[in-house]
């Protein structure tokens, strides 16, 4: 009695890893979603697939800059996140992670990962006190550099 | 020749059930407590900007003080080998660890985010006395059950280190709650703290509180499991108990005088301890009056050597001066505004200057409670399945020589009288 | 850390006429669109400051610290700074509670006055002599101290303090131990009790329910160059806000030149705020 529940939970997870298998096999653009973007404020940090995989590093890369070194600013700034990927809603305001179009939400919900971010963090631009993120980063010399240091950071080099 | 103590499992009867369902109440009105004041934020406690630590702390820093007293049991037949203490040993661990289980259950739902406590254990700041005493609190885990396991294992191979690790659980637990006194002696800001007596100040309370709580488990294990219990056994733990209280009211009594002998301290010792306000009462009535004097004189009267219950009283009584004096430290100590310009009047929006107000909310007693109850629980499931509870702790079992040779000098001329 | 070309900038500025600090933000680079605000800013201010100057005297000219500019956006910080202030308690009124609004505009907390729960992070303080009757009337915060006892305390070092001095809270590892409040003797933290509505966060102080929060010097300002909000919006320039390392700087050279206290300095935190006179 006690084997053939083990049994038909064994059966149920094998199951379920092939049909997840499947389902990743086949992924990519079919079933998974799409992040809203905004292209014509330029191109993301890294191409999308390697954002979706490696956007959580960056973030808390980023995130430990700022706080002890004090980096702002640039592409990889948390506000440019939120400048390029904001969605509006009908009457033309940025919508906020209340809303299931907010562009965290549209992967998160599906992926069902929970994030610890919006408790704090507000999940629009703000409107007047946002201009140094987006001023920061003119000169393309800083920009590939930045880069050079978020590409060498991805590759497992800096830690 | 030593006597074998033997020890049997409880034997689980309606009243015991019934106890546990009680404590299963409890916690769980502890955790619906916790879950409301995470999901509101603490504006729905007691708790403010000023009163940063409130009932929650009340209860946890009691029962992690209490924790290392408790363990003190063992280590007095341990240590101190003194004989009759020695089949108490395995109950003394065995609770130790709940009554420590119970208090930093308190402190971590109490915490703003108690879901991020992986933190706390991922992320060290070493010159925080918090930090040391995270590893002091779980190291107390590892080394009590060591001890325990040096006191319940067969095998001599094993026992043979059962001195060393009461040793070293003895020397653990006076570190540890040097570390929980350090956590307010260290405060240079707080008027109230800052004052390097409260590490022994802590060590003697813990003494008391643990004692108290573990003749109250003690008397009611016993009882509630009809196993002979000698009254001879619980008068020399009561007596025990009224040198201890003694011993924490002198610490308190040395750091109200320090503080009221440089003229920086006047001010807060007399708000503290005479100005008549709640915190004044708590300390000279709770537990001067309630949770010393009082228990004191019923643990050298006479009556207590015919019965436990003169002891038993004076046992919950320490409990509730104990209670009475951490909330005149925890609460009374923040409420004292911080001195910023010393000898000045200040005047502000964020009330500086003022005295603190606090009322402690029921989600917040809930959770005290809640640690109590999970301390309980753990003891009393712990006796059903390990053998830690004596089949007898009558006078004759446990030390058939008491009258013979006391080692207490003054105490054992009473029991000969 | 920051290069050659910071540094002389900063040696510019620190003249600190207006004019001045308009060359510096245009020779520093002439891309650099945000410095030229900046610098026009500083101007305007200067400008102004000037008008005060001829009428009191004093510190006002100082609070434009061109040092500040030093840093761009996405240069790391730099260690051989200390970033302080200097307030100038003669000059500060009772009853002005600029520098208050300021800083709850800039990082949007929004104390009701007399709450004992809200986020405060810089209050003004009535201090009176009793037995005297000298009045004088401050502003209050977080200290950034040199020994922070906020730091000391803190488990898990979320209550930090950066290579440049200033002392503020890693939100993302507070568990909300609120140990650091029982330890600051200023009482510049405050615990953030309940959930703080979208609309009324701000993008650069974030902030939420459960754990510490305190001013950090508006560290998002001067890591691109600006000054804190309070010292900018001190009608009366009494804010100077600095370099306290560089002894060149304003700050460094108006502390050698008068008296100045710290609150408490009995207990050796060693602020970074100083007061020109205390009570």
């Amino acid at each position: 009695m006690r084997a053939t529940g083990r049994k038909i939970i064994m059966a149920g997870l094998a199951g379920s890893v092939i049909m997840l298998s499947g389902m990743t096999a086949q992924a990519g653009g079919d079933i998974a979603p799409k992040v809203p973007i905004d292209r014509t404020k330029g191109e993301c940090v890294l191409p999308g697939d390697q954002m979706r995989r490696e956007h959580m590093k960056i973030l808390v890369h980023r995130r430990d800059d700022t706080m002890y070194q004090g980096i702002r600013g640039g592409k990889a700034a948390f506000s440019a996140c939120l400048n390029c990927h904001m969605v509006k809603d009908d009457a033309g305001k940025p919508v906020t992670i209340e809303s299931p179009r907010h562009f965290c939400r549209v992967c998160h919900d599906f992926a069902a990962v929970k994030v610890d971010c919006w408790s704090c963090h507000k999940s629009v631009p703000d409107d007047a006190g946002n201009i140094n993120a987006l001023k920061g980063a003119d000169k393309e010399a800083e920009k590939a550099s930045m880069f050079a240091r978020l590409m060498n950071f991805v590759q497992g080099g800096a830690k | 020749m030593k006597k074998r103590t033997h020890y049997e499992l409880l034997k689980a009867g309606a009243g015991y059930y019934t106890a546990l369902a009680g404590l299963g109440i409890i916690i769980a009105m502890a955790l619906a407590a916790t879950w409301y004041m995470e999901h509101y934020g603490h504006i729905v406690t007691g708790m403010t900007n000023e009163i940063v630590w409130g009932m929650p702390h009340v209860f946890a820093v009691f029962l992690i003080v209490a924790a290392s007293g408790v363990l003190n049991v063992a280590s007095i037949g341990t240590v101190f080998g003194k004989a009759p203490y020695k089949p108490l040993g395995r109950l003394s661990a065995v609770m130790a660890a709940a009554v420590l289980a119970g208090g930093l259950m308190i402190l971590v739902l109490d915490l703003g985010r108690p879901d991020r406590l992986i933190v706390a254990m991922t992320e060290y700041n070493f010159r925080s006395i918090f930090a040391w005493n995270i590893y002091l609190y779980n190291g107390f885990f590892a080394v009590v059950l060591l001890y325990l396991y040096t006191q319940m294992s067969q095998d001599w191979r094993v026992r043979r280190f059962y001195r060393p690790a009461g040793t070293l659980a003895f020397v653990w637990r006076l570190i540890l709650t040097t570390g929980t006194g350090s956590i307010f002696g260290w405060l240079v800001a707080r008027q109230a703290y800052d004052l390097a007596i409260f590490a022994p100040l802590f060590i003697a309370l813990s003494l008391s509180f643990g004692l108290a709580f573990f003749i109250l488990m003690m008397v009611a294990l016993m009882r509630g499991d009809d196993r002979e219990l000698g009254t001879g056994l619980v008068n020399r733990m009561g007596r025990l108990l009224g040198v201890l209280v003694a011993a924490a009211a002198y610490f308190t009594f040395v750091w109200a005088l320090t503080d009221l002998y440089a003229a920086e301290h006047r001010d807060v010792v007399k708000y503290l301890f005479a100005s008549g306000n709640i915190y004044s009462w708590l300390y000279w009535v709770g537990f001067i009056g309630l949770g010393t004097i009082v228990p004191m004189l019923l643990v050298f009267s006479n009556g207590a050597r015919s019965s436990v219950k003169p002891v038993v009283t004076a046992a919950l009584l320490v409990i509730v001066g104990g209670l009475s004096l951490m909330y005149f430290i925890i609460i009374g100590g923040q409420s004292y505004p911080l001195v910023l310009f010393p000898g000045k009047e200040v005047k502000s929006t964020f009330v500086d200057g003022q005295i603190a107000s606090y009322a402690p909310s029921m989600p917040e007693i809930l959770l005290g409670l809640g640690g109590v109850a999970v301390a309980i629980a753990i003891t009393l499931v712990a006796t059903k399945v390990l053998e830690i509870l004596p089949r007898s702790l009558a006078d004759a079992e446990v030390d058939p020589h008491t009258a013979a040779h006391e080692e207490e000098g003054g105490a054992g001329m009473k029991q000969a009288a | 850390m920051t290069d050659m070309r910071t540094s002389d900038e900063r040696d510019d500025v620190q003249a600190t006429t207006g004019a001045q600090a308009e060359h510096a933000g245009n020779g520093a680079g002439n891309d650099a669109a945000r410095e030229l605000d900046v610098a026009r800013r500083a101007f305007l201010r200067n400008t102004a400051a000037a008008g005060v100057v001829a009428l009191g005297g004093g510190l006002t000219l100082y609070t434009i610290s061109g040092e500040v500019l030093a840093k761009k956006a996405e240069e790391p910080l730099d260690p051989k700074k200390r970033w302080g202030m200097l307030i100038d308690t003669t000059k500060c009124r009772e009853g002005c509670d600029k520098c208050v609004q300021a800083c709850k505009k800039e990082n949007g907390w929004d104390a009701e006055p007399g709450s004992r729960t809200d986020v405060q992070w810089i209050r003004k303080v009535e201090v009176r002599d009793p037995k005297t009757g000298f009045l004088a009337s401050l502003p209050v915060m977080c200290q950034h101290c040199a020994n922070p006892p906020c730091v000391d305390v803190c488990p898990t070092g979320a209550s930090m303090q950066r290579a440049d001095g200033i002392v503020r809270v890693d939100m993302h590892i507070c568990i909300g131990c609120r140990y650091c409040m029982m330890a600051c003797p200023y009482k510049a933290r405050s615990f953030v009790h309940e959930d703080i509505p979208e609309e009324k966060k701000r993008f650069h102080a974030p902030m939420g329910k459960g754990v510490v929060t305190s001013c950090d010097f508006c560290a998002h300002r001067i890591d691109v160059g600006q000054i804190p909000a309070c010292a900018e919006a001190c009608p009366e320039g009494a804010m100077l806000f600095g370099d306290l390392n560089d002894p060149d700087s304003a700050l460094a050279r108006r502390l050698k030149e008068i008296p100045s206290y710290q609150i408490r300095a009995d207990l050796g935190t060693d602020n970074g705020i100083r007061y020109t006179r205390l009570p």
